[in-house]
This record gives structure tokens, C-alpha cells and sequence, in this order.
């Protein structure tokens, strides 16, 4: 009887601090979600009423997702986004790993310099470069073109410098074992090195994707065209055509970009963040 | 028989292994250069004709007149550096990048925590909450910019509307000099706030639990627990996310050029965004150069001094 | 300092399968009393409810007489030594004794004093500058113990304090820990998965398994009373001999060519488990009238640990004096029993036991 007063006491302050987390959590939800919600619900709002500043509407519809997809080229946008994201997604993987076998596996003069020549690049940052970069691709003729948005980014000292921590943290018996095995650097490399590190393979996969996916400057100095024009510049490039104010069809336009991209994020977060750490804190 | 087995592989073993390996280091020298040439030429040649060879080129550009092709005509020695950090308007650029850069960094990184210590509690549902704060990291530079250039509406924007219904003074956010840099500010730490989330909220995890229990049991209150212990230990982290933040926002293009253009009155002309216009818009590849090689320069600092800390660790 | 667990149990949130039951015991002031059992069973659960660091399902926890159920851990007046030691890596080792004592509100030349003790009586005076890493495992075992030490607290929780550490260091740390327990008169409560820590360390022990006490009791009890097969499995090195055995009439029958007279009890199941500790086997090497082969013989210095099998392939254990010549394959005679234990064939649990010496032991020769 004496011991129930406290205990129920006890179990009150901690609802109640489970309400206050709850409430602030909450909160943040809303600080982060609400560009976003915001976007998605006008989305679904005639423009007419959108210009009105309501924040309701009697015509919730798909109706400006069906004008954006009819009307404007946002479909060709993501699917040149897509080729171009991926193809420099498999290519950095395979390139970076390559070099990054090398600086680990491979004996040869001058590595320790050559290394930090790659290391150097990293503080190089590409959008200072912009301008002796757009007159070669202009001389090679590749302007307008996939390979003018491809090319440049086949390889990354970043995903280099993070492949090789990985591959020095394979044993080195596995190496000796294979050597012992009498195992080439290729089969080495394809059989043993690449399925070892899958999750910072994966991670450098998922990062180049998206950098890829949000380049911006160069895309839009080197197309001209919709036929190439990757999304980000696509959108740019339909807020400045459309009539400045139609807000419905905009909003839906963001949203048909964003939800696929939000979609991969969440089913590939678990990798991602795996990776991430063992790259931070390394 | 059982005893002399073992002594027979024993003595089998050492020279079976040494053998081969001794072999290796000296006859493989050149067999392995065909290697570094397929495994490592890609890389190199990528890298010099796209990273190596422009940042001499720009060196090169940045002491010359050019014509509006870009070529170099005049031999201007420093004139083009001398006259970057005389020009008032290039000064106030470089203000507003650093003004930009510092409010960009301490934002993310104190609202970054904010999210990943509310997400450390375990409660029901959390995993919900935790994936909804790393969300931003999904969000493009263009969908973000079409998100809060509605927000930031004069007519129609949420901040419109809330000021018009508590009767304060109305702010044309992006047309006026005064607010523009901060709207962008704003857009730039809610992209940032995903990753920055995520990397801080993956290092208190990793935080062993019985450092807190210990503390909890010497009494020690949840805020010096967290200011004591939990600061100091993911300083390491703190410090990544700080450079990558900095180096990020001194590259900042893409927003300013959806959201501003660079306006009002070059109030968000920010570094790489008037290195665009004065090459691209104003054909002055010299002086676009001279000002890449100073936006170099500066990364190049600030990844250096990561590079050094890096090795160190920053706290223990 | 005295702590009464009431009928405690735990459920974790979220499961029905509760993960201990019912654990009801007093510990008395100064009294180190030991929890032991194997990996899983509950025992870290258990200390983490008296610390507080875990909440209580049901029962009641009591300190010095209150009821600290709901206690947070600060108010309950006790320390902490972790297995991981729970140092912190950019405080010193003085910063870290006197860490927690700063948000007690301690004036700093309390602080400095109860730091400067503490240190002093692990010995680590010399080393309060350094920081952890620059520390060896001992040495950091010694910064954890201290920071216990200064905070005063009379009741000390201790979570596999000597796991991290090696055999020889481990040993001489047991011997410490008891000595330091002793001068300052603390109560402490001793999780370990090491039944040699137990029997050498405590005062009383509990022994823990499958979510349930299964008996507590001093050391020697537990050795030479034990409750129910699991506690008789636990302690001793080399592990008691259990071994299937019918009652026939006034002896118990073992493999059809061991026999057991029962002389100072009755027993009414047909079947039972027979507990030997391998040191009270007697037997002679030899073909005559032998009832098992020799499997294994290990050698250890001044006895053997002889593996042999029975007729229906039941293994058992015998330490023999180490001059015994023996060896594997050969035929042995078990010739005498000294004493022994029978156990329930369900339950586990211990029907009788009997002392004093079985002659002969031996039913008859068997076929190998």
C-alpha cells in the first residue's frame, strides 16, 4: 500500500517527459518537413487558388502533376539525369577502386608522390576550374552532349582516398593467402578486394550518385538543349518558361524530381549511413 | 608415427613460404607496372586533363588581359590580383561569402545536434523521426530552392502570410539587400541539415553507454553530461562536418543562381557566383581566373589544416 | 548498508518472456557477495536494477530499508566499477576520480583531498596526469576502482571488473579488491561469469541461471551442498561426473557394471541422476574385474584428469594422483566412491545425498 503512492508518482513524471520528448520531436519534424509538405500539398492545388494565398482548396487534384507531365519535358529531365548519374556512378566505382588498388596492392616507384597528387585534388575545388574545363570540353565537341557531364567526373580522388582505407583494412592474409594461391592482381582485385569492401562501394556509389544527380554550375554551362539537360537545370529551366506564377504546376514538378530520389534515400539509408560513419570518423 | 608427422610438416613449412615470396618482390617490379598502368592510367588521365591541367591554365590566366574568347593576350603580371582586392565590389562579395559561410556553418552544425541528440531518445517510433531528419539529404539544390522561393513569396509565401496575421512589417525577403543573404542562409542550412544530422547522430551512437552510465551514477546532470563528456568525445566528428560544411558553402552556386541570381543590388553575389558572371556573363576570363585561383586558395587552407588535424585527432 | 531484492523481475518492453524471476535475497552490510553465472542469464540485468540504470518490472527493491524502486541512481548512494572500465579518454586519471565528485557539490580541496586518497590507495598517485590511453589495462582497472574509492559511496557495484584483464594480473587483482573491500568496509555486489572469482572472492554468492536463482549460498556450501545439478555442474575443475542411474532395490545401478549402495537413504524414482566429483573416485588400472576404458589421460603436474567411459558409453571424469600409471585404452576398476549426490532426473533438483566411503563399488566385469 505505501509503496504504490511513489511508484505511481514515479510512472506520471515519466509520461509526462515522454509527452515533452514527444512535443519536441514533433516540432523538428514540422521545422524540417514543412518546405517540403508545404511544396507537396500546393502540388495538389489549383494555381488559381494557390495565388490567392489559400492554404485550401475545394480541387484537390493530380491535375498540374498531369499538366507538368504532359506539358513539359520534366520526364526527359529525370531520365537524362538518370543516364548521366549513373553512368558516373559505375564508372567512379570502378575507376576509384582501380587506383586504389593500386596505391595499396601494387609496388612501384614514386607511389608515396603520386598519392599525394590525388590527396592534392581534393582541395581543388571543381568550380574553380569551370573556365579552362568548358573550353576543353568545347574543343573535344562535347558540348551538349552526355559525355561533356559524364566525362570530367569518371574518376574522384575523394572516392580514391575512401576505397583505399578500405582496402587497407582487409587482412593481409589475404593477400599472402592468394599470393600463395598463386592469384593474379586482376582476379585479386575482381574476386577478392571488390566483394570484401561492398559497403564502402556501396557508399561511394550511393555518394557519387547524388552529387551526380545534384551537379548544377557545369550542366548548365555545357547543355543548351532538352534533350539533355539534366533535372536541376531542367527545373530552373521550366520556372523561368512557364508563366512566372504558376506555382500548382511548379510545386508539382519539384515533387515529381524529389519523391523518387526521398524513395532510394530510405531503402538505401541503412547502407548509407553505414558507410558514412566509417568515413567520418576514420 | 603420430610423433614424427608434426616435426615432418614443420620443417616443410617456413621454406615452402619464404620461397615464393622472396621471388616475388624482385621478379614482379615490372609485371606489376603493366598493372599500374591499366589500374592506375584512367584515373591519372582524367585527373590531369580535368583537374591537373585547368589549375595551371588558370594560374596561367590569372596574369593575363584576355580576349572574349578567353585566350590570353596581355601579360599583366599580380595587376589582375591587385585590382581584385581594390575593387569594392569584390570586397563586399568576399564579406558576403564569409558572412554567408560562417552563419551556414554554425547553424547546421548547432541545429544538426539539436535534431541528433532529440533523435538519441528511445522511444517508441523513433526510427520514424530519425529517417525524417536525415530527409533533407535527398533534396536537390533546385527542388530546395523551388520549396522556399514559395515560402519566401511576398504574396503568397508562408512568411507572408504570418507576418501579414500578426500585423508586422512585411519583408520582400529575396528583393530586399537586407534579408536576401539570410533567406538564403536559411534554404542552405534546412539542404544541409540531413547529412550534418546523420554523421552527428551516428557518432553519439557510437558513444560507449557505460561512459554515461558512470555519470549517471556520480550524479552528474544530463546537460554536463552532454557538455563534458559527449562534446569532447565526438569533437573529431564536429570538426568533419565543420570543414565539409565551410568548404561546401564556399562553393555555393546553385541556390543563389534559383533563388537571387546573385541580387538584390549583389547583396548574395557570393564568390563562384561572380566568377560565373565576370567569365561567362562579362567574357573576363582573366579576372574570373584571378578570383578561381583566390576561392582555390582559400579550400586549399581549409582542407590543409583538416589534413594536419585529421592525423591528430582534435581532443585527446 | 543493507539491500533487500524482493521478488524482482524484469521484462524488457515490448516482450512477453520475462528475463529474470522472482529474485529474492538480503545482502548485509560489508558483505561481498558475488552473482555468478553463465553468459545470458541475467546477472548484468540484475546489478543494473540495483544501480538503477534499469527499470524494476515488478518486486521491490530496498536500501538500508527504503524502497529505492524509483530512485534515480545519483540518490541511491553507491558507485560503479564497468567492465569497459567507463574511463574518460580526454580527462586525466585525477580528472577522472574527480569528475563525478564535482557535481556533488564538494568543495575543491574536498575534491582534490578525496582524489589524492584515493589515487594513493590504488597506487596510481604518480600516473594522476596521464590520460587513460596512456595507461595499461591494470592501471586503468585501478582509475576505475579509485573513482569508486573517492566517491565515498559504502556500496560498490562491480560488472566483470577482471574480465579485460590477464590470468596472472587477475589473480593478484583479486587478491586487492578483497583487501581494499575489507579496509573501507564496503558492501559489494560482483557480477562475474567466472565461478574461480566466485568461490575465491565472496563472502556469499548467488548463483544465477535460466532467469532464476538457483541457490545462495558461501562457497563451501556451494561445493560440497549443492542444491540441484546446475550448481554442482558450476563449481569445481575439472566438472562433477552426473550420470544416469537406475534403483535397484537398496543400490543404485550405473551402466549395469557400477553399483552404488544406498545406505543411509531410500529412494522411490526408478531413475536418477548420480553426481561424483571426479576427486572421490577411486580405481584401480587394470583388465581384472575392470568396468571402463581409459579415453584421455591429461597431464597436470601433480595429478591427472583421467577420461574414461563406461559400459553403455556414459563418460566420466577421475583425478588421479599423477604417479598413477595410465593410459588411454587402458582398462580400469572403479573400486570406491566417497561420497555423492542424487538429483532429480527431471527437475535437476537434489533428492539426498551420501557421505562417507562406498568399498566396493564394483557390480562386475564387463566386455570391452
Amino acid at each position: 500500500m505505501e509503496m504504490s503512492q511513489p511508484a505511481t508518482t514515479g510512472t506520471n513524471v515519466a509520461n509526462a517527459k515522454k509527452v515533452g520528448q514527444y512535443v519536441l520531436l514533433l516540432f523538428l519534424t514540422f521545422l524540417v518537413l514543412g518546405p517540403f509538405l508545404l511544396g507537396l500539398w500546393t502540388s495538389l492545388m489549383p494555381t488559381a487558388d494557390i495565388s490567392k494565398g489559400a492554404l485550401w482548396s475545394s480541387h484537390i487534384s493530380l491535375d498540374n502533376y498531369v499538366a507538368a507531365i504532359t506539358t513539359t519535358p520534366i520526364l526527359r529531365y529525370l531520365l537524362n539525369s538518370l543516364v548521366i548519374s549513373t553512368l558516373t556512378m559505375l564508372f567512379q566505382v570502378l575507376l576509384c577502386s582501380m587506383s586504389a588498388y593500386a596505391f595499396v596492392f601494387l609496388k612501384f616507384k614514386y607511389r608515396k608522390q603520386l598519392f599525394m597528387l590525388f590527396l592534392m585534388t581534393m582541395m581543388l575545388p571543381f568550380e574553380a576550374e569551370v573556365i579552362p574545363n568548358f573550353s576543353t570540353v568545347r574543343s573535344l565537341g562535347l558540348l551538349n552532349h552526355y559525355a561533356a557531364m559524364v566525362i570530367p567526373f569518371l574518376t574522384a580522388a575523394f572516392g580514391t582516398f575512401m576505397l583505399r582505407q578500405a582496402f587497407m583494412q582487409m587482412p593481409v592474409e589475404l593477400k599472402e593467402a592468394a599470393d600463395v594461391e598463386g592469384l593474379s592482381h586482376w582476379q585479386f582485385y575482381w574476386h577478392l578486394a571488390l566483394p570484401y569492401t561492398k559497403v564502402s562501394l556501396m557508399t561511394l556509389a550511393a555518394y557519387s550518385f547524388l552529387s551526380s544527380w545534384n551537379q548544377y554550375l557545369w550542366p548548365m554551362l555545357t547543355t543548351f538543349s532538352d534533350s539533355f539537360r539534366p533535372v536541376q537545370d531542367g527545373l530552373r529551366q521550366l520556372q523561368g518558361q512557364e508563366s512566372f506564377n504558376n506555382w500548382g504546376m511548379i510545386q508539382a514538378s519539384a515533387a515529381i524530381v524529389v519523391i523518387p530520389t526521398l524513395i532510394i534515400l530510405f531503402v538505401g539509408q541503412h547502407y548509407f549511413k553505414a558507410g558514412l560513419n566509417e568515413g567520418a570518423v576514420k | 608415427m603420430l610423433q614424427s608427422l608434426p616435426r615432418n610438416s614443420n620443417s616443410k613449412d617456413p621454406g615452402a613460404q619464404s620461397a615464393p615470396v622472396r621471388l616475388s618482390t624482385t621478379a614482379q617490379w615490372s609485371k606489376d607496372n603493366l598493372y599500374v598502368a591499366i589500374f592506375l592510367g584512367p584515373s591519372l588521365l582524367i585527373l590531369s586533363v580535368f583537374v591537373f591541367w585547368p589549375m595551371i591554365k588558370t594560374l596561367y590566366l590569372s596574369l593575363f588581359l584576355t580576349d572574349n574568347l578567353g585566350h590570353a593576350s596581355v601579360f599583366v603580371g599580380l595587376n589582375n590580383y591587385m585590382s581584385l582586392f581594390n575593387n569594392p565590389a569584390y570586397l563586399s562579395s568576399l564579406g558576403a561569402t564569409l558572412m554567408y559561410v560562417i552563419a551556414v556553418s554554425v547553424l547546421t552544425i548547432i541545429l544538426g545536434m539539436l535534431l541528433a541528440v532529440a533523435a538519441q531518445q528511445r522511444l517508441r517510433g523513433i526510427r520514424f523521426f530519425r529517417t525524417i531528419f536525415s530527409s533533407t539529404m535527398g533534396i536537390s539544390v533546385s527542388v530546395a530552392a523551388i520549396f522556399w522561393l514559395f515560402a519566401f513569396n511576398p504574396s503568397v509565401g508562408v512568411f507572408a502570410q504570418i507576418s501579414q496575421a500578426l500585423h508586422l512589417p512585411e519583408i520582400n525577403w529575396l528583393a530586399d539587400p537586407h534579408f536576401a543573404l539570410l533567406a538564403v542562409i536559411m534554404t542552405t542550412v534546412w539542404m544541409n541539415l540531413g547529412f550534418t544530422f546523420l554523421i552527428l547522430f551516428g557518432a553519439l551512437q557510437q558513444l560507449p553507454a557505460s561512459l554515461f552510465e558512470a555519470a549517471e551514477i556520480a550524479g552528474v546532470g544530463k546537460t554536463t553530461q552532454f557538455f563534458k563528456i559527449s562534446l569532447p568525445l565526438i569533437s573529431p566528428t564536429l570538426f568533419f562536418v565543420l570543414i565539409v560544411t565551410l568548404i561546401d558553402a564556399f562553393k555555393s552556386f546553385g541556390l543563389i543562381d534559383l533563388m537571387t541570381v546573385g541580387g538584390p543590388n549583389n547583396a548574395t553575389n557570393l564568390l563562384v557566383y561572380r566568377v560565373y558572371q565576370d567569365a561567362f556573363l562579362n567574357g573576363n576570363y582573366g579576372l574570373a581566373s584571378t578570383e578561381s585561383v583566390v576561392l582555390t586558395a582559400i579550400i586549399a587552407v581549409i582542407t590543409l589544416i583538416q589534413f594536419k588535424l585529421l592525423g591528430k585527432r582534435v581532443n585527446y | 548498508m543493507t539491500i533487500t531484492l524482493e521478488q524482482l523481475s524484469k521484462t524488457y518492453e515490448g516482450s512477453n518472456q520475462p528475463v529474470l524471476k522472482d529474485v529474492a535475497v538480503q545482502i548485509n552490510d560489508g558483505e561481498f557477495f558475488v552473482i555468478v553465472g553463465p553468459s545470458g542469464c541475467g546477472k548484468s540485468t540484475l546489478l543494473r536494477m540495483i544501480a538503477g540504470l534499469t527499470s524494476i518490472s515488478s518486486g521491490r527493491l530496498l536500501i538500508n530499508g527504503k524502497v529505492a524502486n524509483q530512485m534515480p541512481p545519483k540518490d541511491r548512494n553507491l558507485s560503479m566499477v564497468f567492465q569497459s572500465y567507463a574511463l574518460f579518454p580526454f580527462m586525466t586519471v585525477a580528472e577522472n576520480v574527480g569528475f563525478g565528485l564535482k557535481s556533488r557539490q564538494l568543495s575543491a580541496t574536498e575534491i582534490e583531498h578525496r582524489v589524492d586518497d584515493a589515487l594513493a590507495m590504488v597506487s596510481l598517485s604518480e600516473l594522476r596526469d596521464r590520460k587513460p590511453k596512456e595507461l595499461s589495462g591494470g592501471q586503468r582497472q585501478r582509475v576505475a576502482l579509485a573513482r569508486a574509492i573517492a566517491s565515498e559511496a559504502k556500496i560498490c557495484l562491480m560488472d566483470e571488473p577482471l574480465s579485460n584483464l590477464d590470468a596472472q594480473l587477475r589473480a593478484k587483482m583479486r587478491v586487492e579488491l578483497k583487501q581494499l573491500q575489507r579496509s573501507l568496509g564496503l558492501t559489494v555486489i560482483y557480477v562475474t561469469h567466472d565461478q574461480v572469482e566466485a568461490m575465491t572472492m565472496a563472502d556469499r554468492v548467488l548463483v544465477l541461471n535460466d532467469k532464476k536463482v538457483q541457490q545462495v549460498d558461501t562457497p563451501v556450501n556451494l561445493y560440497q551442498h549443492p542444491q540441484n545439478a546446475f550448481v554442482a555442474q558450476f563449481f569445481g575443475t575439472p566438472q562433477i561426473n552426473l550420470l544416469k542411474a537406475d534403483v535397484v532395490g537398496h543400490d543404485l545401478i550405473v551402466d549395469s557394471v557400477l553399483r552404488l549402495p544406498l545406505i543411509q537413504m531410500r529412494l522411490n524414482d526408478s531413475k536418477v541422476l548420480v553426481g561424483i566429483r571426479p576427486a572421490d573416485i577411486q580405481i584401480k588400472v587394470g583388465p581384472q574385474q575392470a568396468n571402463a576404458r581409459v579415453v584421455t589421460v591429461s597431464y597436470l603436474g601433480d595429478q591427472s584428469v583421467i577420461t574414461a567411459v563406461l559400459n553403455d558409453s556414459q563418460r566420466f571424469r577421475i583425478v588421479a594422483d599423477s604417479q598413477l600409471q595410465v593410459a588411454a585404452d587402458d582398462l580400469i576398476r572403479i573400486v570406491g566412491v566417497k561420497e555423492f549426490d542424487v538429483f532429480d532426473m527431471n527437475s535437476k533438483e537434489l533428492i539426498a545425498s551420501q557421505r562417507g566411503d562406498v568399498n566396493d563399488a564394483t557390480v562386475a566385469a564387463t566386455e570391452f
